[in-house]
This record gives C-alpha cells, sequence and structure tokens, in this order.
C-alpha cells in the first residue's frame, strides 16, 4: 500500500502529575483512513487526542501532519471535543457556533462576512440541521448538538478530522447520518479519526483502528488486527466478539 | 432634596454632575466586562480580586505617603493583578479547585490589607483619615479627574471588547477549540481579566471593595434573563448597570445620609429580582404559568384522547354519545368540557357530546407535535 502518511506521532508520552496517561505512542496514520481509536476507560483516548492538537502539553514526543510540525499546519486539522466539554446554555444560535469554525482562517481581530456565513449555512445543510440555524443551542437535542458540533468541524474545510466521541448520547438516525458524513469525507480523500467506544460497529464504520491502553497496542487495517488477540491484550480480559469472521 | 430636583440640578451642579456621570459609566464598564465574567463561571472572581486590591492602596498610601486617588488607584491595579493572575497561577499549577483558590487569596490579601489600614490608622499622621473609604466607597469625593479616568478606561474597554469580540466570544464557549483554531486562549485570558481588574479598581472609590463584585454580577445575571444573545446580553447588561448607577445615585442625593454605593448595588439587585421573576421566557413567574397552562391542557387532550377511541368505534366521528359514557375515565369536569366546546373540539347537546372534525384531527396529531417554544 503505497499511502501518503498523514498524521505522525513519535514518541509521545503524557502524564498527569506522576501518573502516565500515554506511554510512548508511535503512530502513523495514511491518508483518506477512517480511524477509530478504541480502548477501555481511562486508556488515554481523548488524551491522545488532546496531545496531538495541542491542547495538552506532553511530555515529550512530537507530531507530524502531512510531514510538517502540527502547529504550522493547524489549518489543515479540524476538531470536534466531546460535546459534553461545553456549556450549552451559552446565549448563542446554532448558525453562531457553526460560524466559528472560520475564525481560525480569518484570524485575530477580522470579523467574519457574508462568505463565513455562507459557508456555515452550508455546513448546517450537510448535516441537516439548516431549519434549526437560529435556534438557541440550549434548545438542541444532544443528537443536534452533536451535528452543530460536526457542522463547526466541516466548515473549516480540513484535511484531517478529529472526533472525540461522537456518538456519545445520540440517536440512531444522527449516528448514521454523522456516519455518512465521515465516509463521505473519508472518499474525498480527508482523513478522519475518532475515538469510538462501541467495538461492534467497528468493522462496520472504519477501516483503519488503533488500539490503545496507556500504551499502543496495535494499529492497522480492520480487517487485519481488529481480532480478539488485540481486544484481549487491549481490554485485559478474554474478549469475543461475535463480529470476528 | 426631591427626585425632579435631581434631575434639574444633575447638568448644573458640579458635584452632583460628577457623582451621576461617574456611577453611570461605572456600571456601564462593570456590566459589560461582568458579563464575560458570568459566562465564565468566574462570577467570584471580582469579590476576589476586589479584595486583593485593598493591600495595594494601603501600601501606595504608605509609600507615597499622600491620598491622590490615582497613585492609590494604581496600587489596587497592581495588588489586584497580582491577586488574579495569582488565583490563575494557584488553579492551573496546583490540584485546588478554583473557588478555593478564589476564597484563599480573597482572604489572604483582605487581611493584610486590613492589617495594613490599622496600622495606618494608628500613626501619628493627620493625614490618614478617609482610606477606609474604599472599604465601602463614598461617590461623594469623585472629582471631575477621576471621572474622566473612568471615561477613559471604559472607552478603551469597549473598543477592546469590540475588536476582539469575536475571540472572547470563542474563549468563553470553548476553550480548548479555541487552541485548535490557532489562538491563543492564555492571551486572551488574560486582556479579559485585565480589564475586569481595571473595572474592579475605578469602582474601588465609588462602591468601594466589599461591594463591588455586585456591580459585576448583578447587571448581568439580570441581562441573562431577558435575551439568548451574547451581544445583547453584553449591551443589557450595561444599560442595567448604567441605570443603577444613575438611579442609586439619585436616590441617596435625595435622601439624607444614604450612602451611594450600597443603594447602587441595591438597585442592581432589585434589577436581578425583577429579572428573575418577570423574564418572558426564563422567569419563574411565566414559567410557572406555562407549566399549569400545559398540565390543563394535557389533561384536556387526555380526555379528547379518550373520546376519540370512542368515536372511532363508529361510521361518523360527529356521532352523539351520552356524557356518562366518560363516567369510567377520570378526568373531566363540566368545566373542561365546556372548554373543549369552546376549543371547538366537541359539540355539547344536552346529557350528549360528539366530536367535531377539528377535535378529531387534534386528536389523531397529538403525538405528533413539535414544541412551539423557540
Amino acid at each position: 500500500m503505497k499511502q501518503k502518511i498523514a498524521i505522525q506521532v513519535d514518541d509521545l508520552t503524557v502524564a498527569y502529575n506522576y501518573k502516565p496517561v500515554l506511554w510512548d505512542i508511535d503512530l502513523v496514520i495514511p491518508q483518506g483512513v477512517l480511524m477509530a481509536i478504541v480502548g477501555p476507560n481511562g486508556a488515554g483516548k481523548s488524551t491522545l487526542i488532546k496531545a496531538i492538537l495541542g491542547i495538552i502539553d506532553p511530555i515529550a514526543g512530537s507530531v507530524a501532519i502531512y510531514g510538517k510540525p502540527y502547529t504550522k499546519q493547524r489549518k489543515l486539522v479540524a476538531y470536534v471535543p466531546q460535546k459534553g466539554s461545553v456549556d450549552w446554555d451559552f446565549p448563542t444560535t446554532a448558525l453562531d457556533v457553526v460560524m466559528m469554525g472560520t475564525y481560525g482562517s480569518l484570524g485575530w481581530i477580522k470579523r467574519p462576512g457574508q462568505r463565513e456565513k455562507k459557508a456555515a449555512l452550508e455546513a448546517l445543510e450537510k448535516v441537516d440541521m439548516l431549519s434549526f440555524k437560529n435556534r438557541q443551542i440550549s434548545q438542541l437535542s444532544g443528537g443536534q448538538q452533536q451535528r452543530i458540533f460536526l457542522a463547526r468541524a466541516l466548515v473549516q474545510n480540513a484535511s484531517i478530522y478529529f472526533m472525540d466521541e461522537p456518538f456519545q448520547g445520540v440517536d440512531a438516525s444522527t449516528e448514521i447520518a454523522i456516519i455518512n458524513i465521515l465516509k463521505e469525507l473519508r472518499k474525498a480523500g480527508k482523513t478522519v479519526v475518532v475515538v469510538h467506544h462501541d467495538l461492534q460497529t467497528v468493522p462496520e464504520y472504519f477501516d483503519w483502528v488503533t488500539f490503545l491502553n496507556v500504551k499502543k497496542i496495535a494499529t492497522g487495517a480492520v480487517k487485519d488486527i481488529f481480532n480478539d488477540d488485540n481486544l484481549t491484550k487491549t481490554y485485559g480480559i478474554n474478549y469475543k466478539v461475535a463480529v470476528n469472521k | 432634596m426631591s427626585i425632579t430636583e435631581y434631575f434639574s440640578l444633575i447638568f448644573s451642579d458640579y458635584t452632583l454632575r460628577n457623582i451621576s456621570l461617574g456611577t453611570a459609566v461605572l456600571g456601564i464598564i462593570c456590566g459589560m466586562l461582568g458579563s464575560f465574567a458570568v459566562l465564565r463561571k468566574q462570577s467570584l472572581l471580582g469579590d476576589a480580586i476586589s479584595h486583593a486590591a485593598l493591600p495595594g492602596i494601603a501600601l501606595a498610601f504608605l509609600i507615597t505617603g499622600g491620598k491622590d486617588s490615582n497613585v492609590l488607584l494604581l496600587g489596587a491595579l497592581v495588588s489586584g493583578l497580582v491577586g488574579a493572575f495569582w488565583i490563575r497561577g494557584m488553579i492551573s499549577k496546583t490540584h485546588l479547585k478554583s473557588d478555593t483558590a478564589l476564597g484563599l487569596i480573597l482572604s489572604l490579601f483582605f487581611g493584610f490589607g486590613m492589617m495594613l489600614l490599622t496600622y495606618i490608622q494608628k500613626q501619628p499622621n493627620a493625614n490618614q483619615a478617609g482610606l477606609d473609604k474604599y472599604l465601602f466607597g463614598q461617590a461623594a469625593t469623585l472629582v471631575e479627574s477621576d471621572v474622566m479616568l473612568m471615561i477613559g478606561v471604559t472607552g478603551v474597554a469597549l473598543l477592546v471588547v469590540l475588536l476582539f469580540w469575536k475571540e472572547f466570544k470563542l474563549l468563553l464557549f470553548d476553550q480548548d477549540y479555541t487552541k485548535t483554531l490557532g489562538f491563543n486562549p492564555k492571551f486572551i485570558d488574560i486582556l479579559i481579566t485585565f480589564f475586569i481588574v481595571l473595572a474592579i479598581v475605578i469602582g474601588l472609590q465609588t462602591v468601594g471593595v466589599v461591594l463591588m463584585s455586585a456591580m459585576l454580577l448583578a447587571p448581568a445575571a439580570a441581562a441573562r434573563q431577558w435575551t439568548s444573545s451574547l451581544a445583547m446580553m453584553v449591551f443589557l447588561a450595561a444599560l442595567i448597570g448604567g441605570f443603577s448607577g444613575v438611579f442609586g445615585t439619585a436616590i441617596s442625593a435625595t435622601q439624607n445620609n444614604l450612602s451611594t454605593g450600597p443603594v447602587i448595588v441595591l438597585v442592581a439587585s432589585l434589577f436581578v429580582v425583577i429579572s428573575f421573576v418577570f423574564s418572558p421566557t426564563r422567569g419563574l413567574l411565566f414559567k410557572q404559568i406555562r407549566l399549569i397552562k400545559n398540565r390543563r391542557d394535557l389533561k384536556l387532550k387526555k380526555t379528547l384522547q379518550f373520546m376519540y377511541g370512542i368515536a372511532q368505534t363508529h361510521e361518523n366521528i360527529d356521532h352523539p354519545h351520552t356524557i356518562r359514557i366518560l363516567n369510567n375515565f377520570q378526568g373531566f369536569t363540566k368545566k373542561s368540557l365546556r372548554k373543549m366546546e369552546e376549543n371547538q373540539w366537541i359539540l355539547l347537546n344536552k346529557q350528549q357530546w360528539s366530536l367535531t372534525s377539528k377535535g378529531f384531527k387534534e386528536a389523531q396529531n397529538l403525538f405528533n407535535q413539535q414544541p412551539q417554544h423557540e
């Protein structure tokens, strides 16, 4: 397989106080994959994404996006945080939140104009939320909030998308809508990295997977490495999934 | 002095004009920046900072020996900033929660400030009198240069808020995301904090260390009840703050011996109470009214649903039935039947009722309705 490398992580180590949360992670993610990060609670899945994005300072290690340091490539990367990480009672509308996705390309002080608004409306349409554009964000359901967050990332028009548990607390129709959008992104040659909890859906949704439990257990194509052996190594129990062929 | 006299004097009387203008401007800047503090869930930050400013005032007096308010406020600014960034550092570097850090800094600085004040008061120097006005504020001591300073600071703060509006909003809503977009959240945070400290410092002479945080919080809390747009909230908070300043001054000027600062705070708090009760969307009153109305509405619809079930068994939906048939269903009264007739859901004819087509449709769509509130 001759693919471009989208994300390369070397020796990444993160610790809160004395407790290591991520230990010496090496990771190479090729362009154009839809990758799940799986692992038990406390395995450092969200931390891995946050450390790659520079939200958390790692103790050691480096991250390269298309061969250059992440800080030089920010515009190529979009982030969808866990929806529980913000206060949805904040006084603003759905459209306004999606507009925030344009702020990065605008830079300091410059204000969003018609072009940015048009892009935000298009993104809202993609996640099927156009009719909610003027809705107070506190009046949105969990699934709708997640769609708004996804739209905000889509507006960034990035090459790489990091998503932290996008399927948590959303209903089936939203889950399907989101995964379809992610598959479209992959088709367009984008790379999507998703922290994921539901092991049953991994083979159906993703083509690439990383097993994580403080250390990296394995990474590769789902069809090659998504097996009981790796699951047992990651989760520490004798794991049997019905999905294995 | 009566209120009308006050408003006629407000433009001609030097002292009154200064005080009114000063308190109005103070209310505006506090309301504006207080909105950011409230939305960042740092409501207590203002309280900690204002208390932290006290030792700065005392130290500035001890060092210069003078009581020039600009010098004292500079001291307040420095110690307020030290307090604010000490709190920030404590929260990010230790396991302490923010309320603990705020409480610690507040009492530490305030205790130190009080100690210095009592020390100063025991000095055999006649010049020390009047420093304690910074505890509870004394608007009457405002002179034109103080008011000019307040206007200048407010102008700069307004400019900064307008310039960095987008960045402020982003940080207030989603700090992690702010960083991934390439903005430095620390810089934005320091900018907001710096101006909050400035607003507090210029209010110390008028409202005082102890009550200053209310000037930040009350207008913002009141404004939040009326709007769901950040821009509107900041604007309303500034407006409420400004009004509280003017009205508070008016009340304290027309009643003898009422100190201005506390009255302003009370007026602002009155705005809070009114907003919490009477705001149409978030107010307690209308919430309760909506709740009762919805309950009553649902009871009616339950009865309607029952009738719909009966009507469905007949070919004509408007086939009349006796009211007695409803007896095995608890939940109707004469009053509710009349209300249903008013809604044109049913027709009443002596001891009989029949469903109208409107009522039939209403019952059919009962579970497909979208909530109407925005």
